[in-house]
């Protein structure tokens, strides 16, 4: 790579870089002063700053990235900042940090976006290995995060602990696009490198071999990072050349439970699920990985689970001969499309209260939705109400536990749908909630879970509905994602009770 | 400012008068069309009193293949579809509309932009930009930083850095595209008259000079009644079924 040249064309048709005056503090850019050096990197300088004259939100800190480039400089990191100068204006949400201006190359490049307060997930790294409960909270949070991204067209590519924070409420935050690939835009760094892109211990198999439009390639890196926080090593170590990087691709990892006793064998089940070497066998999106990681007793315990020692030497080594020239199989063209495929549907089942008809509806509606969508995953739900103050019964007037009974309940609606369709078990999960709000509880559900279509039905007795109010109504005006209320017919109780004939309490 | 890019409008009323009215909902200033405004559809006259009235309001226009056989008469090369088409054309423009057509430059250029119908290499040799290669080739063969052409009838974005390596992108029709300015780009709309990606929209594309923006657009038209049109005019049949299947 001639660098010498590349940095030529940065002047393109003006004649070369402009001098470039130093940074320090009290220096105006454009409507910019550079208050503090946050942050030195190797590819760019973290300044706050503060906007001269400012109309704007004046809460919102501001951040100003600011390039290191010099004679001769890598043009990896050019390029990088031009991906990240077109990628991040893009971006929306509170999984990234809100953009605010941009400079160009020909004076002086840089990005301002919001300030995220405290430090990356980098520090934690040296505590390694955390709090089980932590690490599955750090898993879920971030896989949350990368499900809004990967809807948003975006393939992160460079996901590791330095390029994760946190917002005070928790919320992760992704920062540093410059490895990223965004399906509506032109990739930049396809056609630039002949070196694998990403950093080392994080890149997934397909990234070795130069396939960047994979969204599952974030969920590989994850799963290195929940490694490492789970163990406190490095499932693929630290390599530094290419045939060290591929070594992944045939070399199973130590299974976390060799390292660490008290690493619950659904958690492995996750881990060594996200560090597949073929994405098909990884989860499918980050929202099927965040639903695991909130849901354990659902996980589908295989042989990974299990495992207490890495694959044998023969094993490995047939891997290894059939990894040799292999080329990755050509990935979906977009990442959208690749959530698209494996959508979750929630069927919201009032198992107690719901008329057998409408009952049955419910699940032939459902029925036909994940018929239509072979990779959909279905999460039946059901909400035991609880009270708002006192203590409630836990158990029926029998003695018997409500939830078990709710559960037992929601099991056998859907047994028809599991049998007819021959769901495995990873596709098809249970959840009784308990909150004395049914829709919130629905809605909040769907919300955490990235749920992509909620199916319920409408409330079967007009009398129930008006003291009550509609649940179905109240999940449609507050979900975010598509809701589908399934109503039991013309002519039917619920459509033809006249509604002062309902008794109060029915 | 905005910029409108048409190119292969092809005698198309209906594809053009869609895309100019989409333009003006976008808010466009200034009209670039790359060529071909003759060829295939059957209102040439309406097309190209159009582009002579746009290039009236200060619009810059160049000179496609077409443009050029119906100004100078069908040869014996060529194929005897194309040679009725080009006869048919000319039968249906009045002298001072073949005498625009002859007016067309081959290049025209503003600021760092150059507009060319089929490549910068060679524009008279119409040789298509199928792929990276030709793109290379073609921007090596200029000093513009932006070069906006037509020919090929799918829309595609090329680009290539200082290193010399280029790529090549498939637009979603609707998305900006910022095109930083330190590389070169070669930017096809695709062919508003006669789209061919399988999608009868017509296509055109917009930049913002101001946010260094690119947009690719697709604009359902009334393709059946440009259709029925080629029908009733006795053109090759086929050219309307293209228009319904955009291919």
């Amino acid at each position: 790579m001639d660098s010498k040249l590349y940095s030529a064309s940065l002047g393109y048709a003006s004649g070369g870089l402009p001098a470039p005056s130093p940074l320090e503090p009290g220096r105006v850019i454009d409507r910019f002063r550079l208050e503090e050096k946050l942050h030195v990197g190797g590819m760019a300088h973290i300044w706050r700053v503060s906007e001269v004259n400012h109309a704007g939100d004046s809460r919102l800190q501001l951040v100003m990235k600011i390039p290191r480039i010099k004679g001769g400089e890598d043009p990896a990191t050019i390029v990088g900042f031009e991906v990240e100068q077109m990628i991040v204006p893009m971006l929306s949400g509170p999984h990234v940090p809100k953009f605010i201006a941009k400079g160009d190359f020909t004076r002086q490049p840089y990005i301002v976006m919001e300030r995220i307060e405290g430090v990356s997930l980098r520090a934690r790294l040296d505590e390694a290995p955390l709090a089980i409960d932590e690490v599955i909270e750090i898993g879920s949070r971030v896989a949350t995060a990368l499900h809004d991204l990967h809807r948003q067209h975006l393939v992160h590519l460079d996901i590791k602990p330095s390029n994760i924070m946190f917002r005070a409420d928790g919320t992760a935050v992704l920062v540093d696009f410059g490895l990223s690939r965004h399906d509506h835009l032109p990739d930049l760094l396809d056609e630039e490198f002949t070196l694998p892109m990403g950093t080392g211990p994080y890149m997934s198999p397909e990234q070795v071999q130069f396939v960047r439009n994979d969204p599952r390639s974030d969920l590989f890196a994850l799963g290195v990072m929940l490694y490492h926080f789970t163990t406190g090593e490095r499932p693929f170590g630290q390599p530094e050349s290419v045939r060290g990087l591929r070594r992944r691709l045939y070399v199973d990892p130590v299974p976390p439970r060799a390292i660490r006793k008290d690493c619950p064998p659904w958690l492995q089940e996750v881990i060594l699920k996200c560090l597949e070497v073929k994405a098909e066998r990884r989860y499918q999106t980050a929202g099927l990985l965040a639903l695991d990681l909130q849901s354990p007793s659902q996980v589908v315990l295989t042989k990974r689970a299990e495992k207490l020692l890495r694959s044998s030497t023969i094993a490995t080594f047939k891997r290894w001969f059939f990894a040799l020239g292999t080329e990755p199989a050509m990935a979906m063209a977009r990442t959208a499309d690749q959530l698209e495929r494996s959508p979750i549907i929630l069927a919201a089942v009032d198992v107690d209260n719901a008329s057998t008809p409408l009952l049955e509806r419910l699940r032939e509606t459902v029925r036909r939705l994940v018929l239509m969508e072979p990779g959909a995953r279905l999460a039946c739900v059901s909400v035991m109400r609880t009270a708002r103050i006192g203590m409630d019964d836990l158990v029926d007037d029998a003695g018997r536990s409500r939830h078990v009974k709710q559960l037992v309940g929601l099991k056998h609606w859907a047994r028809p749908i599991s049998k007819a369709l021959n769901l495995d078990e990873g596709r098809l999960t249970f959840h009784v909630l308990e909150a004395p709000d049914t829709a919130a509880a629905i809605v909040d559900f769907a919300q955490r879970n990235q749920v992509d279509h909620i199916v319920m039905g409408a409330r079967g007795s007009s009398g129930l509905r008006r003291y009550l109010g509609s649940v179905s109504a109240q999940v449609v005006a507050h979900s975010g994602c598509t809701v589908t209320v399934v109503r039991n017919g013309v002519g039917a109780a619920d459509a033809a009770a006249p509604a002062g004939a309902a008794k109060p309490g029915a | 400012m905005k910029t409108a890019y048409i190119t292969d409008l092809h005698a198309n009323r209906e594809a053009v008068e869609a895309v100019l009215e989409h333009a003006r909902s976008q808010g466009v200033q200034q009209y670039v069309l790359l060529g071909d405004f003759v060829g295939y559809g059957a209102d040439p006259g309406w097309v190209v009193d159009t582009a002579r009235e746009l290039v009236r309001q200060g619009a810059l226009a160049v000179q496609g293949n077409h443009d050029e056989a119906v100004v100078r008469g069908a040869s014996p090369g060529m194929r005897p579809d194309a040679r009725y088409v080009v006869d048919w054309t000319r039968a249906h423009l009045d002298a001072t509309q073949i005498d625009f057509l002859a007016s067309l430059p081959m290049t025209q250029h503003r600021g760092d932009q150059l507009y060319v119908h089929a490549n910068a290499w060679a524009p008279a040799g119409w040789d298509y930009v199928h792929s990276r290669v030709e793109a290379v080739r073609s921007l090596h063969a200029t000093d513009a930083r932006y070069t906006f052409c037509g020919h090929m009838h799918e829309p595609k974005l090329f680009h290539v850095s200082g290193t010399g390596k280029a790529g090549d992108f498939t637009p979603t029709p609707g998305v900006a595209i910022p095109l930083p300015p330190h590389r070169q780009w070669l930017i096809i709309p695709g062919a508003a008259g006669q789209p061919r990606d399988g999608n009868p929209a017509a296509c055109y594309a917009t930049f913002d000079e101001g946010q260094g923006a690119l947009t690719f657009h697709r604009v359902p038209y009334d393709h059946e009644t440009a259709g029925a049109k080629i029908r009733a005019a006795d053109l090759p049949q086929r050219l309307a079924a293209r228009l319904e299947e955009g291919q």
